[in-house]
């Protein structure tokens, strides 16, 4: 069926891959028709798709190191694109952003704003010159560019600190949903989710990584959307919910005036388990300061173009301008997941809250509510919650409350959708949470064995005991990941931004003027990258220990404090101190064109 | 000025144009939230500012970087310093 290289065949191999799904899916609701339990159904979903990216992981090992750090620098401009949209979208886009939507309206949809504008600022600013310095990590091109381990080093170390923050909120995405599709314990399932990530990447780093994440996105789009599609058609709200949810938005408006945001009190809210929130802001009334929408948008652009993980995957590409064009995909495959989270968000919200539809729960008696099936399973999970505060035994908006995360699993379920549904969003969640954490752990393994081991510590490493170094601190990164996820410091949302503030804080100038600013120098990128990260960590530990802020800087905005000391330390120490060489000076000229040979060879 | 400080000149004022754009849509706008939702502009129905914030500004992000890629792609190959095949 299929001749020649894999690498021929991609649209072949992943067309067939998509309808085998196709059937896949089929099967199981055919299956559920003739009577096969909602638990058995969310574990073939699961283990099903897990198996499948373990296949693919196991089939692309390799012992090379372009192909393990690179993936051989072959991967073709759409599929990259589709690799970075997985690697990109996380269980916090997946499982935890319309639920934020959903809670918090306006204020959280700068994260749409902010996640998909930071594209612009890659492609412009980093992207193709990164590619075309030919470096296998981040802190590679930072210790060439800038020269020296000092400079390095200190990249290395903002890098950890901002993908290890993020991975441990993927791991705990992957337990969530593993804990509800499987019913084991979270403390047992973030282990279980652990163990597919590392099965993806082990064996053949970014290239088994590349060939999962491409089957990963098209099994969390198809998860995504299938839903937002359905349920938009069964309340009668239009066929194509993109176009067509206005009246939805205005009745949600409506109704909120209707049962009105009352407020609980303390003694209330304390019988409430944690974690769980109510409806408390209008749905798309412009709810939050110009300032508290911006600051938190451009903390997340500027997070996106410091982001190792996903620069990493532009230095996959053939060449520079497949580089660039792949980040205009990469953002393509996103728009289609991130366009639909509001709709998703509006659906569940008026199945829930439209007292004329079958599916609608408030104002219904508080008895019948709990009486619920899946109100029942969610429950259970600690994921939902009802109480009747005002004891009039009927419910009210303010006494319904959910887990952020719980909002995109269980809304198949209140809309009344079949069971199969279900177990695909779960297949979903744990694809997109999956795909991101490998990319993420492989950053930093691979920074780890390339930068610390290889080139600081032991430069004289044969190519087989780098691979054997780097696979020994994937495993050992991945079990500190779970050990943290499973302590549950932080939701899964507030994880992942502050992963974004970390970046931010410490990598967003020295990145960007490394291209762009020929007078930077070793001393200036130092100063930036760790007097950034300390300033902003410190603003962080300040604000979360009771201290007030200034400029309404929050604790998911304390990246604006840690760029800003980063930026002005940078330019300061770089002009007090000698002015880089004159090799430096013309490596940088070399960077800004595409032609000719890379900074860095084929094979260091 | 030598053909690579042309190249580079032409670029940086590439990036000027797309940062400007990228700024309007991603900060500029949402400078007037309020009033915005308040206009009798109604894309599909939708209130304006939460149009944007859904779907509105993230197309335009997608268009603006297909858009900048080609021009910077004219430029590399207006001064030939576009790649050839297999030289990486």
């Amino acid at each position: 069926m299929i001749k020649g290289k894999f690498i021929d065949n991609l649209p072949k191999v992943y067309g067939i891959y998509t309808g085998g799904f196709l059937v896949f899916i089929i099967i199981m609701a055919i299956a559920e028709q003739a009577g096969m339990s909602a638990k058995m159904i969310g574990i073939f979903f699961v283990a099903f798709t897990v198996l499948i990216y373990a296949l693919i992981g196991w089939l692309s090992r390799t012992l090379q190191t372009d192909a393990y750090y690179v993936a051989g620098r072959q991967v073709p401009t759409v599929f990259n694109g589709m690799a970075t949209a997985a690697d990109w979208m996380s269980g916090a886009s997946f499982v935890a952003m319309a639920g934020g939507i959903y809670f918090k309206g306006y204020g959280y949809m700068a994260l749409l704003v902010g996640w998909t504008g930071g594209y612009v600022l890659v492609a412009s600013l980093l992207a193709p010159y990164l590619r075309k310095f030919g470096c296998y990590t981040v802190p590679d091109f930072i210790g060439t560019r800038y020269g020296g381990n000092l400079a390095r080093f200190s990249a290395v170390i903002v890098l950890t600190v901002a993908s290890f923050t993020y991975v441990t909120a993927q791991i705990n995405a992957t337990g969530t949903i593993a804990s509800v599709a499987l019913d084991i314990p979270f403390e047992i399932a973030v282990y279980v989710g652990l163990a597919s990530i590392l099965m993806c990447s082990m064996l053949g780093g970014m290239r088994a990584v590349t060939w999962t994440q491409v089957a990963q996105y098209i099994v969390l789009i198809i998860a995504y959307l299938l839903p937002v599609f359905w349920i938009s058609n069964n309340i009668g709200a239009g066929f194509f919910p993109h176009f067509m949810l206005a009246d939805e938005v205005a009745r949600i408006a409506e109704l909120e005036g209707q049962f009105g945001f009352v407020k609980n009190s303390a003694a209330d809210l304390a019988t409430v388990p944690k974690g769980l929130a109510g409806i408390t802001k209008p749905h798309s009334s412009v709810n939050a300061t110009p300032w508290a929408f911006i600051s938190l948008a451009v903390c997340m652009m500027a997070g996106t173009a410091s982001l190792p993980h996903v620069m990493m995957r532009y230095f996959t590409t053939p060449s520079v301008r497949t580089a660039r064009r792949s980040v205009g995909w990469s953002l393509f495959f996103i728009f289609l997941l991130y366009s639909s989270a509001p709709m998703l968000a509006t659906l569940s919200k008026i199945s829930l809250m439209d007292p004329t539809l079958t599916t609608g729960i408030i104002g219904k008696s508080v008895a019948d509510v709990q009486a619920l099936d899946w109100y029942q399973n969610w429950n259970q999970a600690n994921l939902m919650f009802v109480s009747d505060f005002n004891g009039n035994g009927t419910l009210e908006l303010n006494e319904f409350f959910m887990k952020g995360s719980a909002v995109v699993l269980a809304t198949p379920e209140i809309a009344g959708l079949p069971y199969v549904i279900s177990g695909l969003v779960a297949a979903g969640g744990m694809a997109a949470a999956m795909s991101t954490a490998d990319g993420l752990v492989l950053a930093i393994s691979n920074a780890l064995s390339h930068d610390v081991y290889y080139k600081i510590i032991n430069p004289k490493a044969e190519t087989a005991k780098r691979l054997i170094v780097a696979r020994v601190l994937l495993v050992l990164i991945g079990f500190a990941g779970a050990t943290i996820a499973a302590l549950e410091i932080q939701g899964i949302l507030g994880s992942v931004i502050w992963a974004f503030d970390f970046a931010m804080s410490g990598l967003f100038f020295p990145l960007v003027l490394g291209v762009w600013w020929k007078r930077a120098n070793a001393p200036g990128a130092v100063a930036g990258m760790l007097l950034g990260l300390i300033s902003g960590t410190a603003y962080l530990v300040w604000v979360r220990s009771g201290g007030s802020g200034f400029l309404g800087i929050t604790q998911l905005t304390f990246g604006i404090v840690g760029a800003s000391v980063s930026l002005v330390s940078m330019i300061v120490v770089s002009l007090v101190t000698a002015a880089p060489d004159a090799a430096t000076q013309k490596m940088v000229d070399d960077v800004r064109i595409p032609s000719g040979k890379t900074i860095l060879g084929k094979q260091h | 000025m030598s053909k690579q400080e042309q190249h580079w000149e032409k670029t940086r004022n590439l990036l000027f144009i797309t940062l400007a754009i990228w700024f309007v849509f991603s900060i500029g706008i949402f400078l007037f939230g309020a009033e915005m939702q308040e206009s009798s502009i109604r894309p599909f129905g939708y209130p304006l500012t939460y149009w944007f914030t859904c779907q509105g500004s993230l197309a335009i992000f997608v268009i603006l970087i297909f858009w900048f890629a080609g021009r910077q792609e004219k430029i590399d190959d207006e001064f030939g310093f576009t790649e050839r095949e297999g030289e990486q």
